[in-house]
């Protein structure tokens, strides 16, 4: 496929979601264009295959996504309604970041009744930045794969982002310490390896079952329970509804606290490392 | 391979600060990529498997014209089932969806209806190639065609539980049938989409020829992009079929039966399009169909005045719908559909060249009426796979008569998560 290409033509990204668009571009650097599908204020979940994401998957020579079933409402159609060949499953332009982790969160049992769950385990995998660390692994060396005549540009790149990668985690681990044990309330289970790469605690989700809205039964419920087992904060991406979060804190008189959960989410949010930045600074000072 | 590199890499990344940790760290990842190894292999097994879907589907309706009588005045019947449900409770077609890659040249994919007539029928059953790629993609067997915008939507996804009038006047609700279709998207930033399908001509507005070669032709086109927040796409689709001797039963002037039927060339054009705003989706489309050729009239079945009779007939009809559904909360939906029909020009040469019978004895065809209809709807739906809905329609198909259907609707999904298409 790559032989394909015109000499001097960027290496097409298709990035499923913006924590992925930011990663292919610490990696790729000048040698490829990037389009995100996903803006950090949608419900990944919740994506429509509309007719430019179509246009986008066609020309795209490699896509990277979450994978783990995160996409299934929309990416299948754009795999098969593109009409390229390069991007679909098993092939080398198709990159799942949650073939190179380790899921959490499997459930025992498969039935909707207990909401909708991903069979494959959690598929938020971006906020545990050792996650991160693997999946860069395996896409530079992606990236070199599909576009072999640049193989050595993708390769310096993610040398030099792992070393800085490992450099801030470091540094947010020691400035995380005081979020240890931290009890909080989340919205969606989409902050669960963010939760346990630094010790905290989720004593309980505004979201009666995986993927349902919050109802006034549920979170009433969920406040009588936080008088048993009080929480620091409740905490939502910045892509969920404020309301329910807002319910809880003004009743149970915790803050509410919006993280930016991707790329983009919040204005300082700006790549991945100002995302972790952002959210430790917006954690901590819960903690404080 | 890569594998290894990726522990090596974890490795790098892990073994930071300490050196003292280094061997316990090592260990801990070797086990780990072991896990992750076991979890490939597992994850093997099984899927050779289709992906299996079922949809259950079932109406309360209360209909206050008697739904057997149903007919659209002015349009030849298309023959689909396009009345509104039965009154009372009823079990709608329950479908069975299997569907995979038959190998890396070949996906494949089939929707069986169970009817509540305790029939199965082949709604869809069709291949489609993966590996061309440049854009191109080749169908064949029995498929939804592409032409309109709902004509490839599933009954299960539809916005309202029918379809609108000028599907059920122009396609007998839909066009569903045997042949090939070739799309080709073009490697533009905006989706330029181009098709052609020729088919057997199994259903209306063609005969089911028995005949070598193609009984069916048809072309569309969709241009979509994003424009301010919105995603859009627009269409234009043309039909064109040969039918041959496509009868119905009408009544005479005097009441007494009389088969007339249509043999020539129906060319149908269809432009539709779709914008999707934040939780606000509207959709239309506008239907224009022109058929030229001989209608038969033959009353030796009923009250043999005429006997039959056979001139040149052609017919210009057009109809349109619009329509606008509103999430107005994480579950819940509203819509409002219109539609309409336009009788339009048609001239009977029976009639016109004084053969005898007037157009009187022609009551579905030449009863020069603008069929309308108004439609709201408001569904719940818990989760994706789920939906319950309430529908009103105040239907004027009939010339002279109105009709009042309320019907409620459940529709489920069962196993494979289905991905439901712009």
């Amino acid at each position: 496929m790559a032989a394909a290409l015109p000499a001097l033509a960027a290496l097409n990204i298709f990035a499923c979601e913006p924590e992925w668009g930011a990663l292919a571009r610490e990696l790729g650097g000048d040698k490829v264009t990037i389009y995100t599908a996903a803006t950090a204020l949608q419900d990944v979940h919740r994506i429509e295959a509309r007719p430019s994401l179509i246009a986008r998957a066609r020309n795209a020579d490699l896509m990277v996504c979450t994978g783990a079933e995160l996409e299934v409402g929309w990416l299948p159609l754009l795999q098969s309604q593109s009409g390229n060949a390069s991007i679909r499953p098993g092939q080398p332009g198709y990159f799942e970041a949650s073939d190179f982790v380790e899921l959490i969160e499997k459930p025992a049992r498969l039935d909707r009744s207990l909401g909708d769950i991903h069979a494959a385990g959690n598929p938020h995998v971006h906020l545990d930045p050792r996650n991160v660390a693997e999946i860069a692994a395996g896409l530079g060396e992606r990236m070199a794969k599909i576009d072999p005549k640049e193989a050595a540009h993708y390769r310096q790149r993610t040398k030099d982002f792992l070393d800085r990668w490992q450099q801030a985690v470091a540094r947010w681990q020691k400035e995380a310490a005081p979020l240890k044990g931290l009890p909080l309330v989340v919205h969606h289970r989409n902050l669960a390896y963010l939760v346990a790469w630094l010790g905290m605690r989720e004593v309980g989700a505004l979201e009666p079952k995986p993927g349902l809205p919050p109802s006034t039964a549920s979170l009433t419920e969920l406040l009588a329970r936080l008088k048993q087992t009080p929480a620091k904060a409740v905490v939502r991406a910045a892509y969920e509804d404020p309301r329910p979060s807002e319910w809880l804190a003004q009743r149970a008189r915790i803050p509410a606290v919006m993280l930016p959960y991707t790329v983009g989410g919040t204005d300082k949010a700006k790549d991945l490392f100002s995302l972790y930045d952002d959210t430790l600074a917006r954690l901590l000072a819960i903690a404080r | 391979m890569l594998r290894s590199m990726l522990s090596a890499t974890a490795l790098a990344v892990a073994a930071v600060p300490a050196h003292a940790q280094t061997t316990e760290q090592y260990r801990q990842l070797q086990q780990r990529v072991e896990r992750l190894e076991g979890q490939t292999k597992a994850r093997g097994q099984g899927v050779f498997n289709p992906d299996i879907s079922v949809i259950l589907q079932g109406t309360a309706a209360r209909i206050k014209q008697d739904p057997e009588t149903y007919e659209i005045t002015g349009f030849a019947p298309s023959g689909g089932e396009v009345g509104p449900p039965r009154r009372g409770f009823s079990l709608s077609e329950s479908e069975l969806v299997l569907s995979g890659n038959v190998d890396p040249y070949f996906g494949a994919k089939l929707v069986a209806a169970l009817t509540p007539e305790d029939e199965i029928e082949v709604e869809e059953a069709f291949f489609t190639t993966l590996a061309l790629g440049r854009g191109l993609t080749l169908k064949g067997g029995r498929f939804l065609s592409g032409i309109g915008y709902q004509n490839e939507i599933h009954q299960h996804a539809w916005d309202f539980q029918d379809a609108p009038l000028a599907y059920n006047a122009f396609l007998g609700g839909r066009l569903n049938d045997d042949g090939v279709q070739g799309r080709w998207v073009a490697p533009t930033d905006f989706l330029l989409e181009l098709g052609a399908e020729a088919g057997r001509g199994r259903t209306f507005p063609a005969t089911d020829p028995n005949k070598n070669g193609a009984g069916a032709w048809s072309l569309f086109g969709h241009v979509g992009g994003d424009l301010a927040g919105a995603a859009w796409r627009a269409g234009l689709s043309y039909l064109r079929v040969k039918p041959s001797e496509r009868a119905f039963e009408d009544a005479d002037s005097l009441g007494a039966a009389a088969t007339q039927s249509f043999t020539g060339e129906s060319k149908l054009w269809i432009a539709d399009f779709v914008v999707k705003w934040r939780d606000l989706k509207l959709q239309g489309e506008y239907f224009r169909r022109r058929e030229s050729g001989d209608l038969s009239f033959d009353d030796s079945g009923g009250s043999a005045v005429f006997g039959a009779l056979t001139d040149s007939y052609t017919s210009t009809q057009s109809g349109w719908y619009a329509q606008a559904v509103y999430r107005f909360l994480p579950q819940w939906r509203a819509g409002y559909r219109y539609d309409r029909l336009d009788h339009g020009d048609v001239s009977n040469g029976i009639v016109d060249n004084g053969l005898g019978p007037t157009a009187a004895d022609f009551p579905l065809l030449m009863t020069d009426h603008n069929p309308t209809r108004n439609t709201l709807m408001v569904d719940w739906s818990p989760t994706e796979f789920s939906r319950v809905r309430l529908q009103f329609a105040q239907d004027k198909s009939r010339a002279g008569v109105t009709d009042d259907q309320l019907v409620l609707q459940y529709i489920l999904s069962l196993g494979a998560h289905g991905a439901h298409s712009f």
